[in-house]
């Protein structure tokens, strides 16, 4: 089993707001992470989803309130990894080297991986199908392997939760998934946490546990799928008209139809040219 | 496969070491049998190889030649190596710590802030030397110490960011570059001349003398450069993710600066300024072994060593009786290489 933590964390994020210089990017936000679960962060564009996972990773200070693990400790790199949303993939570096990064939170600062460590990193690649992948360039990799790569480098981090900052949305529906059945199939098998910011709700609804709706820095909605995804809270949310389904009892959300989306924009908007809703 | 791959990336470059080491042996003969007279290639590896405690072996060379062997090339084929090695290892470093591949040992404004000190020891006779440490070399290495320390206090009040560091050397250097042609148009022309002469760098020795002062440099601040390399792979997925990893890099980068500036400051009191091993060494090390500062900075050390040994042997022979400065040497060279990494700068990025 490639994460050694038996069971996941529960993070409890209290009151925590976050400023770049002037602007407030959190505000006050109080959430709670149940050991073991999926917890999907959505909003809009700058809602606060990114800041809210720099700060539970320790990136960014709080400006107020306190972020906890299980034991009231603050989190470390042992506790929490990062799968960041722009992952810097170094030129020339191998994916074996890359993915040997994730233990640097388990060795001592002078030491140099053990024969464990490097056992982990062999156990992640194989359980991702990156075996074949050790060799090659990180910077030479498509864009699935490439977030293939960035995850095996967190789960070899070997940490109790895992923080994902829309860790697919440059891939492809197909890749999209894989990596998100990989991530799901860790979660389900070792009970790892797993906070992570989507944005696609369909495909949110379909891993997470829970949802956590942001909108301006502020939590809008907490809990069930079913819950948050409301059509009137995510048309006001996301200044648009949105329908939510269930289908082969999945929730899936989509634009709604095209000509009464048109008609509701245009009620805001006057300068979008008419249109016959056809193509 | 995989398992290879995982070994590579953790293990000591042993092959590429071997390699690096039986070239500097190349080197340091090739240095030692060349020069005004020429010496016997066999009576020099014999009188060498009888250094080696425990082993004995009957020279051919004559007292005069051993003399000149042991005190005049031996000297400053060492010191050469070292130099070459610490500029090796601190270009590789700062080229690290900045996620550069045209940073350099002097980047900071060590060879500004060395200059400076220089300059006002040669030409103004300002005496700071202590003990063994002459004058010039004394104030070049407080001089360049100045300068990085100057550049790391202002970027600290900037934000510390390496790219602030960066910006707060590059003002430095302006300003100690600024000073010394200030004194330098003061001074008689001989007195220029002799600073000109310290500034294009030069290997002359006076016996072991300079090889004992930047000895224990090399040893102490590479064994730290060394021992923190694995740091610097971390870094190159730049703060925010080495955070996330566990890895301080403030610290880091702290600790990697201060012993490669010590390291910059040191050569260059001894030798001057070389222009271009720093930056050159490294990047034909990435071409060969890899981008790993694992292996990089070992690698650095060696081929610096037997780079620099190499060009002191041109700027002996080259142009003799007369002899060439040489860091115009390494300059000659390096250069155009320059140019090469420049265009090159995308692939053979750090």
């Amino acid at each position: 089993m490639t994460g050694g933590a038996s069971g996941g964390i529960a993070i409890s994020v209290t009151g925590v707001s976050v400023d770049y210089r002037a602007r407030r990017a959190l505000d006050t936000v109080d959430v709670a992470v149940e050991p073991g679960e999926w917890l999907a962060l959505i909003g809009p564009n700058g809602a606060g989803k990114s800041s809210l996972l720099r700060a539970i990773a320790g990136l960014v200070p709080a400006a107020t309130g306190t972020i906890a693990i299980g034991d009231g400790r603050a989190p470390a790199a042992r506790d929490i990894a990062l799968v960041p949303q722009v992952p810097v993939m170094p030129p020339g570096m191998t994916v074996a080297e890359y993915v040997l990064l994730g233990r640097t939170a388990h060795l001592a600062w002078l030491a140099r991986e053990s024969a464990h460590d490097r056992d982990v990193v062999h156990r992640t690649l194989a359980e991702l199908a990156l075996d074949g992948f050790a060799d090659r360039p990180v910077d030479e990799l498509s864009g699935g392997e490439a977030q293939r790569v960035v995850l095996a480098r967190a789960l070899a981090q070997q940490t109790p939760a895992l923080l994902l900052d829309e860790p697919t949305s440059a891939l492809d529906l197909g890749h999209q998934l894989a990596v998100l059945d990989a991530i799901d199939e860790q979660r389900r098998r070792i009970g790892l946490t797993v906070v992570a910011a989507m944005h696609d709700l369909t495909v949110a609804a379909r891993y997470a546990t829970r949802m956590v709706l942001l909108a301006e820095g502020r939590v809008v909605a907490t809990g069930l799928p079913a819950e948050v995804l409301e059509v009137d809270v995510l048309n006001a949310v996301y200044a648009t008209a949105l329908s939510v389904r269930v289908l082969d009892d999945e929730i899936v959300v989509l634009p709604a139809a095209r000509h009464s989306a048109l008609n509701h924009i245009t009620s805001d908007h006057d300068e979008l040219p008419p249109t016959d809703g056809a193509g | 496969m995989a398992t290879a791959a995982i070994d590579r990336a953790y293990r000591l470059p042993v092959p590429g070491l071997v390699m690096g080491v039986l070239v500097l042996a190349g080197v340091s003969i090739i240095s030692a049998i060349t020069g005004a007279a020429s010496l016997p290639a066999a009576g020099v590896i014999a009188s060498m190889v009888d250094l080696v405690p425990g082993v004995s072996v009957e020279s051919s060379l004559t007292e005069r030649q051993e003399s000149i062997l042991f005190h005049i090339r031996l000297p400053r084929l060492v010191l050469g190596m070292l130099v070459g090695a610490a500029l090796g290892m601190s270009g590789a470093s700062f080229q690290g710590v900045f996620r550069n591949p045209l940073a350099d040992p002097y980047l900071l404004g060590v060879s500004s802030g060395a200059g400076f000190g220089a300059t006002l020891a040669l030409g103004l006779g300002v005496d700071i030397g202590w003990g063994p440490f002459d004058a010039v070399a004394s104030a070049a290495f407080v001089g360049g110490l100045v300068a990085v320390g100057a550049a790391a206090l202002i970027a600290r009040g900037a934000g510390a960011s390496p790219a602030t560091l960066l910006l707060a050397g590059i003002a430095m250097a302006a300003l100690f570059a600024a000073g010394q042609t200030y004194v330098l148009q003061k001074l008689s022309e001989t007195q220029a001349r002799e600073v000109l002469n310290w500034l294009f760098g030069r290997l002359n020795t006076s016996g072991w003398d300079q090889v004992g002062l930047l000895g224990p440099y090399v040893i102490v601040c590479g064994a730290v450069l060394l021992a923190i390399r694995r740091h610097l792979d971390v870094l190159r997925v730049g703060d925010d993710e080495a955070r996330a990893l566990g890895l301080d890099p403030g610290r880091s980068r702290a600790i990697v600066i201060v012993a490669a500036s010590l390291l910059t400051a040191a050569a260059v009191s001894v030798s001057g300024l070389i222009a271009f091993v720093g930056l050159v060494v490294p990047h034909v090390v990435r071409l060969t072994a890899g981008h790993s500062y694992r292996a990089i900075l070992p690698l650095s050390a060696l081929l610096g060593a037997s780079f620099l040994a190499l060009v002191d042997v041109g700027a002996r022979t080259l142009a003799a009786p007369a002899e060439l400065p040489v860091g115009v040497v390494t300059a000659f060279i390096g250069a155009p290489f320059f140019a090469f990494v420049l265009i090159q700068a995308r692939k053979a990025a750090v």
